[in-house]
């Protein structure tokens, strides 16, 4: 171990081009989870802030808010089911917005929730007219006290502060009252307009203990099938896109996964050649196979932490540099600890590519040879 | 042949030899099942403290003995005791444990680590082998100053003049204790000149040790700073 130790720290300079490689392929995938973690993040943080355990919508709206409708029949049907402690309505209308001071053909995505029961980051639901801001406007200019304009009808609505982490699809949240979300959805959307005590969905707060996928299941059989009952992680994974997300970055992490295997096996390989003669001398001195392969890991290992360390460096930085809301990019300390994770098991599995050659070493081969 | 020796009673003990290598034969099979013999039959004893040298041309089977002797090779039959220790029958793991326990090998080229300081040297056959640690470095330290490398041991190899590496080459296989010292063609990439010096500086310290030696060469010049030599050829060793 000691002598792998001193190889790295005396030669450096043999291990530069592995570690500058493995730095981009580790910038890669902190980059790519990063990014994935910021566009699901900015896809789901909506659902995630709501304080509650099912999301009920109708049966026929493939858990869609604006296909979604919710009797108050309905609701008083699933008000009766065992485990349900509470409700509340909720309503979606995902428009434009008009910020002061932006071109009028700059519009802010916004998604207008009006709820019953507020979301967490919200002690108290706002007044008519007013809503909380998801904090992402303010790289728009928002601020609070702005009265910003939604919708081609242009409905003032006013920022009284903000909260994070509430977007949904890709679009700033924006909370308010029922009250006020009813009246936006009928100046700018005629056409989807519901009527008093109709709700496009419902949050439902179950007993503490009890099993959210069997509630809901227990509401679906009491509104006989009118209604979709999702917990939260399903209604998560129900959000248009969020799937198919994971799904391709996945797939994309993966082969960057393996292409990093490639290349510490190809890099440990060579080395393991060069150093045929050494660990011929070595092993006719005693050495064991298993202490030269555990050095060659040590190595690896060391290597990819180095490169996981440059590249999280450099990824923090460019969170930092990048403008809030320009690019989805997320970087958390689990994302940075699982990339190395993933690139250091990389590394011991490329390093295994190398055993069989370190198994071979014959220590007669130090012995009547010059090399 | 046994030697003897005085212990503190003062009554004289016998010390085993260093080598015994009786009817000891060498078999490699080749690829298209022929059989080659690289060594017939062949019987070495060297005393606890003799040095011997092994002479022969190429391919004469003399890295083959030398490899069998240092526990890197397994005889085909006969018997070899190292040190009074009958390696005949060892595995490889026994034969690993033996090399790092028992025998001193000082390669062809030197072959010290390039990366390592001359202290380092010394030290990686502990590391390897039982990692004594403290009592390890103490002696690398006192091994260096023997042999005259103490103001050199923080050196790379490098560093070092082709004399000075052999030195640090012969301090490696010291480290140990062994039994038996294995120098292969210890003078081949020398010069004359420090070829003799570096052949008197074995002879220095082995006897210095009472450490037993064999040294293989194709170099009969070299012989005389052996007690005695054996000469081997087409596998075949003749006093």
């Amino acid at each position: 171990m000691k002598l792998a130790l001193r190889e790295l720290w005396r030669r450096p300079s043999r291990f530069v081009t592995a570690t500058v490689i493995l730095s981009l392929i580790a910038t890669l995938l902190m980059f790519l989870g990063s990014l994935l973690d910021g566009l699901i993040n900015a896809s789901t943080g909506a659902i995630r802030a709501l304080p509650g355990d099912v999301i009920v919508y109708s049966s026929t709206s493939q858990a869609s808010f604006a296909r979604s409708r919710i009797e108050p029949a309905q609701r008083s049907a699933i008000l009766e089911v065992s485990g349900v402690e509470q409700t509340g309505g909720i309503g979606l209308a995902q428009l434009g917005a008009r910020i002061p001071g932006n071109d009028v053909r700059d519009l802010a995505g916004v998604a207008v929730f009006g709820v019953e029961i507020a979301p967490r980051g919200v002690d108290a639901l706002p007044a008519y007219g007013e809503a909380y801001a998801d904090e992402i406007l303010q790289a728009d200019g928002v601020e609070v006290g702005m009265e910003i304009l939604l919708g081609p009808a242009r409905s003032p609505i006013t920022i009284i502060g903000f909260v994070a982490d509430t977007n949904f699809s890709g679009q700033a949240g924006l909370w308010t009252t029922a009250e006020t979300w009813r009246a936006v959805l009928s100046a700018n959307r005629p056409d989807a307009q519901v009527a008093e005590g109709v709700f496009q969905s419902l949050l439902v707060r179950i007993t503490p203990g009890t099993d959210p996928v069997a509630v809901a299941q227990a509401i679906d059989n009491a509104t006989g099938g009118a209604t979709l009952s999702l917990s939260i992680s399903d209604a998560i994974d129900a959000i248009p896109g969020v799937t198919e997300q994971q799904a391709t970055f996945n797939q994309i992490i993966g082969v960057t996964v393996v292409i990093a295997v490639v290349v510490i096996a190809l890099f440990f390989a060579l080395l393991t050649v060069e150093r045929t003669g050494l660990y011929g001398v070595l092993a006719a001195l005693g050495a064991r196979a298993r202490t030269l392969f555990a050095g060659v890991i040590l190595q690896a290992l060391i290597v990819t932490f180095i490169a996981c360390a440059v590249s999280a460096t450099l990824l923090v930085i460019a969170d930092l540099a990048v403008p809030p809301g320009s690019i989805p990019l997320d970087v958390t300390p689990t994302r940075l600890i699982f990339s190395t994770l993933l690139l250091l098991i990389a590394a011991v599995l490329g390093c295994a590519f190398s055993l069989r050659r370190i198994l071979r070493i014959d220590p007669a081969s130090a012995i009547g040879s010059a090399s | 042949m046994t030697s003897e020796s005085l212990q503190h009673t003062g009554h004289p003990v016998p010390t085993p030899d260093a080598l015994q290598m009786t009817d000891v034969r060498k078999v490699y099979t080749m690829g298209d099942g022929s059989e080659v013999v690289a060594l017939h039959n062949a019987s070495l004893t060297v005393g606890a403290d003799e040095i011997v040298a092994l002479v022969g041309p190429s391919g004469s089977g003399k890295t083959t003995l030398c490899s069998i002797a240092g526990g890197i090779l397994s005889a085909s039959g006969g018997t070899v005791t190292v040190g009074g220790e009958d390696i005949t029958h060892f595995s490889e793991r026994q034969l690993t444990k033996f090399r790092q326990e028992r025998v001193g090998f000082v390669f062809q080229s030197v072959n010290l680590v390039p990366f390592l300081t001359a202290r380092e040297n010394l030290l990686v056959v502990d590391e390897m082998g039982r990692r004594t640690g403290a009592a390890a470095r103490q002696r690398a330290d006192q091994l260096l100053h023997e042999l005259g490398l103490a103001d050199r041991a923080k050196n790379l190899p490098g560093q070092l003049s082709g004399g000075q590496r052999q030195r640090v080459a012969i301090g490696r296989a010291l480290m140990n204790d062994p039994a038996l010292v294995l120098f292969d063609e210890p003078t081949s990439a020398l010069d004359t000149q420090l070829g003799e010096q570096v052949m008197e500086l074995i002879r220095t310290e082995m006897k210095s040790r009472g450490t037993a030696a064999i040294v293989v060469t194709h170099d009969e010049r070299i012989t005389s700073y052996c007690d005695r030599s054996v000469y081997i050829t087409d596998g075949v060793l003749k006093a």
